[in-house]
């Protein structure tokens, strides 16, 4: 990796006056994503800024009804702690049992990766997102391939989940990566049901026709017959576009099953 | 440069680094704890698995500026040739390593999850537990079988 300055910061304000002072910075959460992507030369931020040291962004809190998990708390944090199940079982089934004890729901998010767990479980709870600057919702903050409505210096400082009623998340994984080839999120709240779908496309949606069939009728069958539109689902050599469709109906049929 | 002060395997180590060394090349070359292998650099073989406070990591994916005021444990802390930490016993007991490469960050790894169950793992739970570490010779059967060996021996010490 090409080199660059490292910094080590005790608050947010510190980290964000920080980094709009560097020419081109980038925030170090668990660095699952960031390492082997300075590795690879793919960034070559000119300052890494270290956000280890912010004890405020760590834990998992419960907060008026929400569960709010601070934005540093690792994936196994996530899967021994959270007292949302569905969640829980998400995060245990991030990466593997070393990138469990560093990467970071923050650092997930912000990255939005196509095939990352964590933005399905956002999106199919209806979360919030909290910032240094603002509060933003799940369905506001996914907006394209690894982008994201942060604005530049920006850092997410925590995440509050509504608790479900009933809620469940499948995944195919990669068998290699773990990373979801599609993830279904499927979760029953008190505003009403909400599906979300990773891996497919661009990032992480919601399958709307799928909630309105099970709000009138929450069993498999209820989506069994509802065609997904594939056209514009990712393809690569894991996958293809029509087997992605497939596996969005397959995974959602199974979430359900599985709590209904 | 990044001065860290680090504790590897019980010893308090101060050193000035360039900002971007990883924690895996402080380790072997800084060091010279070679036990720590880098097999892919990529953050997918676990060869390079080390206990951060108590915790297993890829070294290979961690600056070392981010282990600065850190314990670390290398598979050199945990026994000797004379000496063998149980795990370790068990691996040589059951054919679990052939060319040995992989051996230390298994190692590690199985120590952790061990340490960190509550309950007795079973083969599966192992087996899972093992998705972060490849080997390429044994085929598993027998690292899953020394792992099960190993938890019999330290639950019951």
């Amino acid at each position: 990796m090409y080199s660059f300055n490292y910094h080590y910061v005790r608050s947010t304000e510190e980290a964000s006056t920080l980094f709009s002072s560097c020419e081109s910075a980038a925030y170090l959460s668990g660095g699952m994503t960031l390492i082997p992507t300075l590795k690879q030369r793919l960034d070559y931020p000119t300052d890494v800024i270290d956000l280890r040291g912010i004890d405020a962004l760590e834990g998992i809190d419960n907060e008026n009804g929400f569960v709010r998990v601070g934005s540093r708390t690792c994936h196994a944090g996530v899967a021994n702690n959270a007292p949302i199940n569905a969640l829980a079982e998400l995060a245990g089934g991030i990466g593997d049992f070393q990138v469990r004890n560093c990467g970071t729901i923050g650092g997930s998010i912000a990255n939005n990766d196509p095939a990352a767990d964590y933005p399905a479980a956002l999106l199919g709870l209806g979360a919030t997102v909290h910032t240094n600057d603002r509060t933003i919702s799940a369905d506001d903050f996914f907006v394209d391939l690894f982008e994201t409505s942060l604005e530049l210096g920006e850092i997410v400082t925590a995440v509050s989940f509504p608790t479900p009623q009933r809620a469940a998340y499948m995944k195919f994984p990669n068998p290699a990566s773990r990373y979801a080839i599609v993830g279904v999120f499927v979760a029953e709240l008190q505003s009403g049901v909400r599906v979300a779908v990773t891996g497919a496309g661009s990032c992480a949606f919601r399958a709307t026709a799928f909630e309105e069939a099970l709000q009138s009728d929450f069993q498999p069958d209820a989506i069994a017959g509802i065609a997904v539109d594939h056209s514009a689902f990712n393809s690569d050599i894991h996958a293809s576009q029509e087997f992605r469709g497939h596996l969005v109906t397959e995974m959602a049929k199974r979430a359900v099953a599985k709590i209904s | 440069m990044v001065d860290i002060t680090i504790t590897v395997n019980g010893a308090e180590h101060s050193l000035s680094v360039p900002d971007n060394t990883l924690l895996s090349d402080l380790l072997r070359d800084t060091l010279q704890l070679t036990g720590t292998h880098i097999g892919c650099d990529t953050s997918q073989c676990g060869s390079c698995t080390v206990e951060l406070n108590g915790r297993a990591v890829k070294s290979c994916t961690l600056l070392a500026a981010q282990a600065n005021d850190s314990s670390v444990t290398t598979i050199e802390g945990i026994g000797t040739p004379d000496d063998l930490h149980p795990m370790q016993a068990a691996f040589r007991e059951n054919h679990a390593l052939q060319c040995g490469f992989c051996t230390p960050g298994m190692i590690m790894t199985a120590i952790s999850m061990i340490n960190e169950a509550s309950e007795t793992l079973t083969a599966d739970e192992i087996r899972a537990g093992l998705e972060g570490n490849y080997c390429r010779c044994t085929g598993y059967q027998n690292i899953v079988n020394a792992v099960l060996a190993a938890q019999t021996q330290l639950r019951s010490a």
